[in-house]
């Protein structure tokens, strides 16, 4: 310095922590600028996401659901102790193989037991049962509430719970056919208990063509505590039959369920993660021969690999981000889909501790989809880039 | 911004009515960067540079040397395909030479990794186009500030730069887009573009070659400004003998080779 000159001051120049916000401000502003350049690429790359992260989160919102909706009107009936037909396993709709005279029986040989009483079940395609109860007996054990009318009356009569009333829009007096049969609705029940559909357990025993035969036994205990007793003696009388406390079967029940989903959870991550790959892969393989020029530019400026890979995956990332709120949000509507349109054993939660498992598994997919692209972008000489218009 | 400007550097601008031409004052001018005893800040030495493409070998450079004084305004003039380009480009380190040795500041590029020939472009040697070469989705402002970005600098421009800015007439475009400037607006963004890091030389490939003659002149001046004024090297290509004539020296390439 020079006697006699002042340094300047100069105000502009801020310590570089300062910058670092308006620096990444202006790095997503050229990031912005690039996908709205493209909004067509950029609008189905975004699409692509969300279709992967709603795959995802629908079917596991629907295996929960499901689930969930089956144990809880599993643990509705309020029996402390499940009988099934020898040789079922506990997802099965069951064949009626166990007879009627066994309830007789255990009422009278088991201590502890103070209701016994069965079920049949019948499959009406896809996951939708009609069940056969004997409702005085079931009624005392699972205790009804009736949104409209009340019990059975007459042979073809049924009763159906609200979820299945709201879905098929049915109300008291309603007429439907199911197994080839016109039935009567003549009531409404909460829903959460035993199924969704109900009729006489004789009328469904005689239309199945198996009279005096039962394909599920739910026994009441005197006190809660006493269910194992209750098993164990039972497993004595009945040999080879499966007979569960209720907190058994619910938690096979979850257990042999889950283990099943998983594997197929697994295969539609696999293929949604795969489309999610694919397509970031392409969108970002075109923009980066698409942006040659515009590389070779930044390169002569002095920058290096690391800061045209920050820029491209950041590029991926804000893609990445809208896509998976738009697939969160697409989840909202299928679920209403599920509500409105599809048979009523299928019920979609909303599983949130699985959204940041969804977003980490499409973030994963398309960074993967944008390494060969951007490794490309790094190596392409910028002199060509340059030099050709 | 003032460790590379050269903060000794307390140039006196004065401008006429209207604010365009400005008077210099050179008299104490300092080099931009510790010189290295006086030795030229670009020296080239039997370089060759050879193209292969299918069975043809290209000699672009056969066989350079060049010294160029630290801040000497040079202009390269010659042939379409003499291996100007190609020059430029090995020089700021974007294209490897085929043999032969370039040492920018004393150091030989061969030694550098490619970090280090990145900071070069970072730092010491920056780049002007004939075709401009600005990013088309951003303004003339974010094309300046993601060179600083790059280099890692603060994002805001110090006053020293703003009269730089208004020295090259752009400081009330700066919100503009490329297609919203005129050519000659445009190569001034580039220009400013090219020194907002303080480079010690700047590499300027037909800079005017894309405009009139009013926007030739205007470019050309201020390049020669920067030169007398920040002690800047210039190496700048041309094939218009007028746009030589501003620079302090010139020489001539054919083929490959320096021909005088
Ligand atoms: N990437 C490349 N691959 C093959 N040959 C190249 C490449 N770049 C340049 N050349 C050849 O090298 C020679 C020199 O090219 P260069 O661009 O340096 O010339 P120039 O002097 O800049 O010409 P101009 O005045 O037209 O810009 C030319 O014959 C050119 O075809
Ligand atoms: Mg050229």
């Amino acid at each position: 310095m020079r006697p006699g000159r002042t340094p300047k001051v100069t105000p502009g120049h801020r310590p570089s922590s300062r910058g670092n916000g308006i620096l990444k401000l202006l790095v997503n502003k050229l990031i912005f600028a690039n996908l709205l350049h493209r909004p067509l690429r950029t609008f189905l790359s975004v699409l692509a996401i969300g279709v992967e992260v709603t795959m995802i989160l629908t079917l596991v919102g629907v295996s929960h659901g499901t689930l969930d909706a089956t144990s809880r009107r599993a643990r509705g009936v309020g029996n402390d102790v499940l009988i099934r037909p020898p040789g079922s396993i506990a997802l099965s709709l069951t064949s009626a193989g166990m007879s009627e005279k066994l309830l007789v029986k255990l009422k009278d040989e088991v201590p502890h037991v103070t209701i016994a009483t069965g079920s049949v079940v019948q499959s009406l395609g896809g996951l939708d049962t009609l069940t056969g109860v004997d409702f005085t007996a079931m009624n005392a054990m699972a205790k009804f509430k009736f949104l409209a009318g009340g019990p059975f009356q007459q042979d073809q009569d049924i009763l159906i719970d609200e979820h299945y009333a709201k879905q098929k829009k049915l109300h008291v007096g309603n007429h439907l056919k199911l197994v080839n049969q016109d039935w009567t609705v003549r009531g409404v029940y909460e829903e959460g208990k035993l199924a969704h559909i109900l009729c006489k357990v004789d009328v469904l025993q005689n239309l199945t063509g198996n009279p005096g035969k039962l394909s599920q036994i739910y026994l009441k205990a005197d006190n809660p505590a006493n269910a194992q007793a209750i098993v164990d003696k039972a497993k004595e009388l009945l040999p080879g039959y499966p007979i569960y406390t209720m907190e058994e079967f619910t938690s096979l029940l979850t257990a042999s369920s889950v283990g099943l989903l998983d594997q197929f959870v697994g295969v539609v991550i696999g293929v949604a993660a795969i489309v999610g790959f694919i397509v970031v892969f392409m969108a970002m393989y075109t923009a980066i021969l698409e942006r040659t020029r515009e590389i070779g530019i930044l390169k002569s400026c002095g920058a290096g690999p690391s800061y045209i890979l920050n820029m491209l995956f950041r590029e991926t990332f804000v893609i990445a981000l809208i896509g998976i709120v738009f697939g969160i949000l697409l989840t909202y509507g299928t679920q209403w889909l599920m509500q409105h349109a599809v048979p009523a054993s299928l019920v979609q939660e909303t599983v949130y501790y699985w959204w940041p498992i969804t977003a980490a598994i499409a973030i994963a997919g398309a960074a993967l989809g944008t390494v060969v692209p951007a490794i490309k972008a790094v190596r392409q000489d910028a002199t060509e880039a340059l030099s050709y218009e | 911004m003032s460790e590379s400007l050269n903060p000794n550097l307390q140039p006196e601008i004065v401008r006429n009515e209207s604010g365009e031409h400005i008077v210099l004052s050179t008299d104490n001018l300092e080099p931009l960067h510790t010189p290295v005893v006086n030795a030229p800040i670009i020296q080239v030495r039997l370089l060759m540079k050879t193209y292969r493409t299918g069975e043809v070998d290209v000699h672009a450079l056969n066989g350079i040397d060049l010294d160029v004084p630290r801040g000497q305004f040079l202009a390269i003039v010659g042939t379409s395909g003499s291996g100007k380009s190609t020059l430029f480009n090995i020089l700021g380190g974007l294209a490897p030479p085929t043999s032969g040795t370039v040492k920018i500041n004393g150091r030989d590029l061969a030694m550098m990794n490619s970090t280090e020939r990145t900071d070069l472009r970072k730092r010491t040697v920056g780049f002007v186009f004939q075709k401009y070469n600005l990013l088309p989705t951003l303004t003339a402002r974010q094309n300046i500030q993601i060179v600083r970005d790059i280099a890692g600098r603060p994002l805001d421009f110090d006053d020293q730069f703003k009269e730089v800015l208004e020295m090259l007439g752009i400081a009330r475009r700066m919100d503009h887009k490329p297609r919203a400037l005129s050519g000659g607006e445009q190569q001034r963004v580039a220009i400013a573009r090219a020194i907002v890091n303080g480079p010690a030389i700047l590499l300027a490939d037909e800079p005017t070659g894309n405009l009139d003659t009013k926007n030739s002149d205007i470019v050309l001046t201020l390049l020669r400004d920067l030169n007398k004024r920040l002690g800047q090297t210039i190496l700048m290509i041309t094939h218009n003998p007028e746009a030589a004539a501003y620079a302090d020296r010139t020489i001539q390439m054919r083929d490959g080779k320096i021909v005088g």
